[in-house]
C-alpha cells in the first residue's frame, strides 16, 4: 500500500508526517533540528529517501542537512554559499548599490534524476547547485549577471530566490522566481537566463506597471504533463502562461482576493489549480476571517471556494508560498500549513479538509511525497 | 587545554554534551580556539564566523572571566584563567531582546 510522507518546515524545526494511503492516521516525527528555522525540506524524485533540509538561524547562519533514510537520520553537509567571482551589487532601499550578502537558503530543488544534484535558491537572490550531494555548492552566476541584476531591490521580506521549478519534459529548462525582482527561465540548466514577465502588471508596486524587473512573483507551478502551461500567484493577480512564460494573462476571475502566496496544480488534472486568497499585502490573513482554498477546474478564471472542514470564522492565519503541496495518489491529496501551526489535508482533491495537526510552530513549507 | 561552552543549538549540531575540551596549537586566542574547534567539529564552520572573512557572526559573543571578549582582537591572548583551564570560554548567542 502506498505511503504519503509530508515534510513540514516550521519556524522551530522540521516535522515528518507519515500515513498509509488512507491518509487518516498520521505518525509524526520531530521536531528535527529543534529551535531552528527550517525554510524548506524536499526529497529527491530519483531517490525519495534522500532528503535535503535548509536549517537556518539568525544567530548561527545556514546549515544544510541531508538524510539517506527518509528522515530517520541526518547529517550536516556543506553550508558555504560563496557568490561566484566579484560579488557585485544590487539596488538598496535608499537607492544606492549594496553588495550581495548571503543570508539563507529559501528553497532546495533536487534534480529529477540525480539524487546528488540539487538546486538551491538563496537570499540575497542567487541560484546555487551541488552535484555531490550537498558537500559543495557552486553559484550559477548567469542569473545575477543576465544584465539587470544590479536593478533588483529587496522588498520588505528580503530578496529571496524562493521558487525553483524543473521542467520534466524539456530537460535543462527551469524556472525561478525572486521576491520583488521577478521570474526567469533558463533553457540550458541554469547557465543563461531571461526574464519572463511579459503580461505581468504591478500598478500598485511599480512606477512602470509592466516593467521587466521588479514584479513580486510569489510562486510558479506547472503540471508535468503540460509543462508549457505555467500558473503564477503574483503579489496581486493569479496569472497563466501557455508558452513557457513567454507571455502571461490574468486568470484571477471571481476570486475574493487575488493576493496570496501558494499555487499548486492537481496531480492528475492539469487544468485544476489551487490558491489560498489572502485579503491584502498589508493584512496577510484570509478575507472575512474565513480560511478558504479556491479551486479552479478550468485552468483559472472560474474558482470555487473549498471550505468543508476549514475554519469559517475568526481565522487570521496566513499560508506561505512553500506551504502547499499535493500527493499523487488517485484521489489527489492536497495539503497546506498555516502560520498558526495547523497542517490541513484533503484526501479528495480539496472537497473536504481535516486538521492533521493544530499546534505546530508557524509552518514555512510543506512537501508531499508519495511512496510506493 | 581550553574548556569551551557552546550554546545549546550548536551542542546539538556538533552532537556534544557539556563542555568541549581542546588542546590548541600555539598561543591560545579566540581565533586559534575557533580554528581548533572547527577542526574537530567541521559542522560548526560558518555558524560562529563567516566562511570567507572569518569575522564573528553578528549575534555571537565570546565571554570569559566575566568579561566580554567579543570586540577584542581575535588574536589577543585569552585570559590566564582560561589558559589554565580554570575558567571556560563561553560562546554565547546574543540575547534577542523583547
Amino acid at each position: 500500500m502506498s505511503v504519503v510522507r509530508l515534510l513540514v518546515g516550521t519556524r522551530k524545526g522540521a516535522f515528518i508526517l507519515t500515513s498509509d494511503g488512507d491518509r487518516k492516521q498520521w505518525d509524526i516525527s520531530g521536531p528535527h533540528f529543534a529551535g531552528w528555522e527550517i525554510y524548506h525540506l524536499k526529497g529527491s524524485p530519483a531517490d525519495p529517501d534522500r532528503l535535503y533540509a535548509s536549517q537556518t538561524s539568525g544567530w548561527f547562519g545556514q546549515v544544510i542537512q541531508r538524510s539517506n533514510d527518509g528522515g530517520k537520520t541526518w547529517e550536516a553537509v556543506g553550508n558555504q554559499f560563496a557568490y561566484d567571482g566579484a560579488t557585485g551589487t544590487h539596488q538598496w532601499y535608499d537607492g544606492t548599490q549594496h553588495p550581495w550578502e548571503f543570508k539563507r537558503v529559501w528553497h532546495l530543488e533536487p534534480s529529477l534524476d540525480d539524487p546528488d544534484t540539487v538546486y538551491a535558491g538563496v537570499e540575497d537572490a542567487a541560484i546555487f547547485r551541488t552535484r555531490d550531494g550537498g558537500r559543495t555548492w557552486q553559484e550559477l552566476p548567469g542569473l545575477r549577471n543576465h544584465g539587470k541584476g544590479h536593478l533588483w531591490q529587496p522588498g520588505a521580506g528580503g530578496m529571496g530566490l524562493h521558487t525553483i521549478v524543473l521542467d520534466p519534459v524539456h530537460r535543462g529548462r527551469l524556472y525561478i522566481a525572486i521576491s520583488a525582482a521577478g521570474a526567469f527561465r533558463s533553457d540550458d540548466a541554469g547557465q543563461t537566463w531571461r526574464p519572463i514577465t511579459r503580461g505581468l502588471k504591478s500598478p500598485y508596486e511599480l512606477p512602470d506597471p509592466d516593467a521587466e524587473v521588479g514584479h513580486c512573483v510569489h510562486r510558479i507551478a506547472l503540471h508535468p504533463s503540460r509543462p508549457d502551461t505555467l500558473f503564477m500567484q503574483k503579489h496581486w493577480d493569479v496569472m497563466r502562461s501557455d508558452d513557457g512564460g513567454g507571455s502571461w494573462r490574468e486568470v484571477s476571475g471571481n476570486l475574493p482576493s487575488d493576493f496570496g502566496f501558494p499555487i499548486v496544480v492537481h496531480a492528475h488534472e492539469p487544468e485544476t489549480v489551487y490558491v489560498v486568497p489572502i485579503l491584502s499585502d498589508s493584512m496577510h490573513y484570509p478575507p472575512d476571517g474565513r480560511l478558504r482554498v479556491y479551486r479552479s477546474r478550468t485552468g483559472g478564471n472560474e474558482w470555487e471556494a473549498l471550505t468543508q472542514g476549514l475554519p469559517q470564522a475568526n481565522c487570521y492565519v496566513n499560508v506561505l508560498r512553500g506551504a502547499m503541496s499535493v500527493d499523487s495518489l488517485p484521489s489527489c491529496g492536497v495539503y497546506f500549513g498555516t502560520t498558526g501551526g495547523q497542517v490541513y489535508g484533503s484526501v479528495d482533491s480539496g472537497d473536504n479538509w481535516t486538521a492533521i495537526v493544530r499546534d505546530f510552530p508557524a509552518v514555512l513549507s510543506v512537501e508531499a511525497q508519495t511512496l510506493p | 587545554m581550553i574548556r569551551i561552552v557552546l550554546p545549546l543549538h550548536l551542542r546539538h549540531l556538533a552532537r556534544v554534551e557539556g563542555e568541549v575540551r581542546l588542546d590548541v596549537q600555539g598561543p591560545a586566542t579566540v581565533s586559534s580556539v575557533l580554528d581548533a574547534l572547527e577542526g574537530r567539529f567541521p559542522v560548526l564552520r560558518g555558524t560562529l564566523r563567516d566562511h570567507a572573512s572569518r569575522k564573528r557572526r553578528p549575534f555571537i559573543r565570546f565571554f570569559a572571566c566575566e568579561q566580554d571578549l567579543s570586540h577584542d582582537p581575535s588574536d589577543a591572548p585569552l585570559p590566564d584563567a582560561v589558559l589554565r583551564g580554570d575558567d571556560p570560554l563561553l560562546i554565547v548567542g546574543a540575547m534577542a531582546g523583547g
